[in-house]
């Protein structure tokens, strides 16, 4: 096995409340892969869509706290499941490292200063980058043989390329990657990186209606048993609002939205607690039960082939 | 049909200062409509985003600043990866809402009004918490009913921390601020 891989860990704040499913199965997948995560103390808020919208020094002051946090543990990469605060954090690192003035002025604004030395990751990226998807597949103890899969990454995971600096920002392929080694059936879905509508569920759910809505209807008549994401509000937006665009949109979708680090988890044959699956509002059972079928069927065939 | 006289009402001061905070150059524009035939958003936008691209070439700050579009662009970043002359649009999209924000042009009530609950809860806690922010939103824009249907799902299932998690060096964050954004604004 190679050297143990350790990161600095920014789990973000939807990971204590609605994202505890994501939070949760991250931690556990990475434990199970021999991956530390040492959680930087006391981090803060990266401020996500709403700063941004206000100011830009603003929002990367936010985001530099906890970088500055990150460089007094020593450490030299933060990894976080989260795509909006992955992207704060890197498009502050990535504007302190083009400008020196703007560090400068950001600094300005913190009681540590940000010397802007550490690297920020996705987990996505630290699974299939650093430990790499060999190391992953040898982990499945239960393959997810016949689960048919809608892989969406979600819009900023991989956007805008010079500063997300990882995957294909128009069909990025390391979920994918890492799903077929858990034994699924990745289907080709075109809609990977399309916003899902975002933080608008709120404001304007109509929006949200409309762009998830046009996320689910492509992964349903691709003849997806499931979407996985890495996003938690991707998640919420194609799971909890599910009900919600069926009413709006006169449909009856019924497809469960997973993070991909439960499904991980789920072929790792890691427990309920680690995964969280009661969490989903659309319910995995109907899908895992086929999958089960599948499973048993391919079993049958196998045994009738060796009698004969 | 709007008609808009394009040589007329160039505002000089608002392009440089568009050009000065997004480091962009609005006029390397040359309107191939990539950013619009991306756009997730167009269908509630008032003006696509390649017309604000043009409506920026020409100076004319009121049609930009007083459009909905600027507050309705979530950031996905589509039209800054696929814009041929390499133009960081979501950047000058992001510009244009600070500005608009600051002359109070805020086209979106119910989208600002979000805004501004999700960081009251940041610069109370130190980290957002989801539930107080829901229920300021829910103060101040008065929607009650919108998204009823989805308490009880959220509470059965305890997908959302009944309490906030707040950090030690909350007033740290709070004077993130006061000392960027001055007291009150946001």
């Amino acid at each position: 096995m190679s050297p143990e891989l350790s990161y600095a860990y920014y789990p973000g704040c939807s990971g204590l409340s609605t994202s505890k499913d994501y939070e949760i199965s991250t931690r556990a997948v990475c434990r199970a892969l021999g991956i530390k995560l040492q959680e930087i103390p006391d981090w803060s808020c990266c401020g996500s869509t709403p700063a941004h919208t206000v100011d830009h020094v603003f929002s990367a002051a936010l985001s530099a706290r906890n970088l500055s946090l990150a460089e007094q543990m020593g450490s030299d990469t933060v990894i976080t499941p989260c795509p909006s605060c992955l992207t704060n954090l890197k498009v502050a690192a990535h504007r302190m490292e083009q400008e020196p003035a703007f560090q400068q002025e950001v600094n300005r604004h913190l009681q540590e200063p940000c010397v802007n030395t550490v690297q920020v990751k996705s987990v996505l990226q630290a699974l299939i980058q650093d430990l790499g998807p060999e190391a992953i597949a040898k982990q499945v103890e239960k393959p997810l043989s016949g689960l048919k899969i809608a892989p969406y990454y979600g819009c900023i995971m991989n956007r805008p390329p010079e500063v997300m600096d990882f995957d294909d920002p128009e069909n990025p392929v390391a979920m994918d990657e890492i799903l077929r080694g858990l034994g699924a059936e990745v289907l080709p879905y075109p809609l990977k990186v399309e916003c899902c509508g975002a933080s608008y569920g709120v404001a304007r759910k109509d929006v949200v209606m409309q762009l998830s809505g046009k996320l689910l209807d492509l992964a349903d008549s691709l003849g997806a048993d499931a979407i996985a994401t890495a996003c938690p509000l991707c998640q919420m937006n194609l799971d909890l609002r599910q009900d919600q665009i069926n009413a709006a949109l006169k449909r009856s979708f019924r497809l469960p939205v997973f993070y991909y680090t439960q499904l991980m988890g789920l072929a790792f044959g890691l427990e309920e607690k680690d995964l969280l699956l009661n969490k989903l509002n659309v319910p995995a059972g109907p899908a895992l039960a086929k999958m089960q079928q599948a499973a048993e069927a391919a079993a049958e065939q196998d045994a009738q082939t060796k009698e004969q | 049909m709007d008609v808009l006289k394009l040589d007329s009402g160039y505002d000089a001061a608002f392009v440089e200062a568009v050009m000065n905070e997004s480091g962009q150059d609005p006029f390397a524009c040359y309107q191939c409509g990539n950013c619009t035939a991306g756009c997730p958003y167009t269908f509630v936008y008032d003006l696509p985003v390649h017309q604000i691209m043009r409506l920026l070439q020409a100076g004319h700050k009121g049609r930009i600043l007083q459009s909905h579009s600027l507050w309705l662009c979530a950031t996905c970043e589509s039209c800054t990866t696929r814009c041929p002359n390499n133009i960081d649009v979501a950047r000058i999209m992001d510009v244009l809402r600070h500005m608009a924000g600051r002359e109070g042009m805020i086209t979106e009530k119910q989208v600002k009004q979000f805004n501004d609950s999700f960081l009251d809860s940041v610069k109370k806690h130190g980290r957002v918490f989801e539930f107080g922010t829901l229920v300021k939103y829910i103060a101040r824009s008065g929607r009650f009913w919108s998204d009823a249907d989805l308490g009880p799902k959220v509470m059965r299932k305890g997908k959302i921390a009944p309490r906030p998690h707040d950090i030690k060096g909350k007033d740290e964050v709070a004077r993130i601020f006061h000392s960027v954004l001055g007291d009150g604004k946001k």
